[in-house]
């Protein structure tokens, strides 16, 4: 049994819609499509910058402009017409919010349909949560718990305001403008994101949520983060999304920083659901991001990922080992379902001498999706001693959808230590009759020998995280056996 | 309880089965022996439900239901279990966790309520040590590393668990060493009683020594050429299966 005809369950899946696709009809402030210098002058003076941001943002255009759009990814797509998109649009509360009553009662209607309602966050997990949707926060919780702390945690665009020499200081410090094309992009034309600040030998005492949502049509969502956690401090960051149903083509080009000073640790959890375009991917969000951290000696930056949506996802979170002594690590599960494609992994760049990194991908394809791991381990001639773990497994749920692995690994120090072990899978039809002959509906056994397959992964996110992300592999893989 | 009437069978192109009869009454043990190839396992396969064999012709009745319209998880809910001749591992999911699912969802599916947390753990404490499992066994990934004994004792853990009506043991006598045999014919003895049937499918006769049958069925060539008493078993380990299939053969000749 392998086609799909055969299996009314997989057909039945194709034909569901995405769960999250609503759209809100809240009053836009939206620029006209199109990029330019007076595009971006216009953004930097609606946020009200300084100079100094304005001038990085052009100069950052300035040198987009010069780049081309990468194409070594394996996945396939129409490059997006820069030209036709939107780079801003704001929800028109201007007013600054005193409290979760003066937010526009449909945003929060959208909230509370995504299940992430602000006082339900608040009340039930004690997470502090920034969210963001289209560009703009609108609202902060637990600013003043988290201030007593001295911890900052804000929009990026009040950041820019309120604490302008830390965001000029390091903006741009780890991951540089000319990156890439679209680290460029995002630098010229950010419209908001998430700031960050972990004072010397803080520990922060919550878990630091955001939730990215792309709601206008047509527009780009851009964000910026930046994490800054010095010496000796701890934070455990969350980002989730999902994202409306949409005809058009969205891009979705983020740039995120982390910079952990000795002895700081950062932990980096994702869980991905924008949205993957209808059975045949159209209409998915292209989610282009660079997500990179440095780590000074004996710091430790950890990202973990759960990512289920989007059209095409580009997409390597990385750590960059300076200091001797630091740590790095990659966990991710990536799902591709129908047309979905995903060429994800990291880069794991060891300067530093004592410099550990583990990778562990856990790839599942399904219809007739691709999905690729990509990764670089990078031993530099001064890393004595480094060490590297890589595991990547690939698990087919059809024999229409492909994984592939491309791992890369240079090394230019004779004391350093790589493993490297990858396997590839068929989910087994043994393994889901005998879940059957127990009694498990197809969409149990499935659930479970997926949550098994990922559980390293998962074990590593936060446990509110974790629950979500269960159910998000549970339903973006219902029926998906073929 | 379990009427199979002229049951024809085939995967691919091949027909394994060729009108197989047999009757289980409520609270009986039935042994199946029988040549390699005979289909023994597929008879396994199909009572269990599984997709690869097309059934072509014949009935198969389970309390007065036709068994051949229920999907494999009906079939679980509606009471029959099958321990794997090979049974599978899946990594990352506890023994326990997969029990506990496999449990809820065949209460629910009975419109039944979820077992509470501790009444699921008492009834793992008193089932496991049926067959001596231990802790560490109940929470590893279901049979993943197991040795070959303890997966087999794993089934009957789960076949304990599950309660049910007819249990289809295919071949767990193989590759038992003597010791790991007899805690498994200790736990599905202990399970006997009226309202529940097992069939036994076994190479040797000397899992019958442990699980003594009501009666013995030789199947060869597709079909049940032999019925007898829990005798026949030793008959057919001193003899072997050439002199009732020859006398079969003869038969139909």
């Amino acid at each position: 049994m392998s086609a799909s005809e055969e299996n009314p369950l997989l057909d039945e899946f194709t034909r569901k819609e995405y769960e999250f696709g609503f759209t809100t009809d809240i009053a836009a402030d939206k620029l006209e499509p199109g990029l330019n210098e007076g595009v971006i002058r216009l953004i930097s003076s609606k946020k009200n910058e300084p100079e100094w941001m304005l001038q990085w943002r052009l100069e950052a255009f300035r040198i987009w402009q010069t780049m081309e759009e990468p194409d070594w990814a394996h996945v396939n797509y129409e490059k997006p017409d820069y030209q036709a998109i939107s780079y801003y649009s704001a929800p028109k509360s201007k007013v600054p919010l005193g409290s979760l009553d003066e937010v526009d009662p449909e945003m929060r209607a959208t909230m509370d349909k995504l299940g992430i309602s602000m006082e339900e966050q608040k009340r039930l997990s004690g997470v502090a949560v920034d969210f963001v949707m289209d560009s703009v926060s609108v609202a902060t919780s637990f600013k003043d718990k988290l201030a007593d702390l001295g911890i900052i945690f804000c929009s990026m665009s009040e950041a820019i305001q309120e604490h302008p020499e830390l965001v000029r200081k390091h903006i741009g410090s780890v991951v540089p403008v000319k990156d890439n094309f679209f680290s460029a992009l995002n630098s010229a034309v950010f419209t908001d994101g998430s700031f960050c600040y972990i004072p010397k030998g803080s520990k922060c005492p919550m878990e630091l949520s955001t939730y990215f949502r792309i709601n206008e049509a047509g527009t780009g969502q851009f964000e910026r983060t930046l994490l800054i956690a010095e010496e000796g401090s701890y934070v455990s960051y969350l980002e989730g999304c999902t994202a409306p149903q949409r005809d058009e083509n969205q891009l979705h080009a983020a740039v995120v920083e982390l910079i952990a000073k000795d002895d700081a640790e950062i932990k980096y959890s994702t869980v991905q659901n924008w949205y993957p375009g209808d059975a045949e991917g159209k209409g998915g969000v292209f989610n282009f991001v660079t997500k990179r951290g440095i780590c000074e000696a004996r710091a430790k930056i950890s990202w973990t990922q759960v990512e289920t949506g989007s059209a095409v996802t580009w997409k390597y979170p990385s750590c960059i080992l300076k200091g001797d002594g630091s740590i790095g690590e990659f966990y991710s599960v990536a799902v591709t379902n129908n047309a979905q494609q995903a060429d994800t992994g990291t880069k794991m760049i060891h300067l530093g001498a004592n410099t550990h990194s583990t990778i562990i991908s856990k790839g599942i394809s399904a219809g007739n999706s691709q999905n690729s791991y990509r990764g670089l381990v990078q031993i530099g001639p001064r890393a004595r001693h480094a060490r590297n773990f890589s595991q990547c497994d690939s698990l087919l749920m059809t024999d229409t959808s492909g994984a592939h692995t491309f791992p890369y690994i240079e090394t230019k120090n004779p004391t350093a230590h790589v493993e490297h072990e990858a396997t590839t899978s068929r989910i087994g039809e043994d393994q889901i009759f005998y879940c059957l002959q127990r009694g498990l509906t197809e969409e149990q056994a499935i659930g479970l020998i997926v949550n098994g397959y990922a559980k390293e992964v998962l074990n590593k996110l936060p446990m509110e995280f974790a629950v979500e992300a269960r159910k998000l592999l549970t339903i973006s893989l219902e029926g998906s056996v073929g | 309880m379990l009427k199979i009437d002229n049951l024809h069978a085939r995967i691919g192109d091949t027909e394994i089965l060729k009108g197989l009869s047999l009757e289980l009454g409520a609270g009986e043990v039935h042994a199946i022996m029988g040549p390699n190839g005979s289909g023994k396992s597929t008879l396994a396969s199909i009572l269990a439900g599984r997709e690869d064999y097309e059934v072509t012709q014949g009935s198969i009745s389970f309390d007065g239901v036709d068994l051949l319209e229920l999907d494999a998880t009906e079939r679980a809910v509606a009471g029959i279990f099958l321990a794997f001749q090979y049974p599978v591992e899946i990594p990352g999911v506890s023994n326990i966790n997969f029990l506990r699912t496999a449990l809820n969802s065949i209460r629910e599916q009975r419109e039944e309520e979820p077992l509470s947390g501790k009444d699921f753990l008492a009834k793992v404490k008193a089932c496991a040590q049926l067959v001596e499992l231990d802790g560490k066994l109940r929470d590893r990934s279901v049979n993943e590393g197991f040795s070959g004994g303890e997966k087999k004792r794993n089934e009957v853990f789960q076949m304990a668990m599950l309660e049910p009506k007819l249990a289809v043991l295919d071949e767990t006598d193989s590759g038992l060493d003597i010791d790991a045999l007899r805690i498994v014919a200790h736990g599905v003895n202990s399970m006997r009683g009226a309202d529940r049937s097992f069939l036994v499918i076994t190479h040797y006769q000397r899992l019958l020594d442990h699980i003594v049958p009501d009666f013995v069925h030789v199947l060869a060539g597709g079909r049940i050429v032999h019925s007898g008493g829990k005798e026949l078993a030793l008959e057919l380990e001193e003899k072997g299966y050439d002199w009732i299939v020859d006398a079969e053969a003869a038969e139909q000749a």
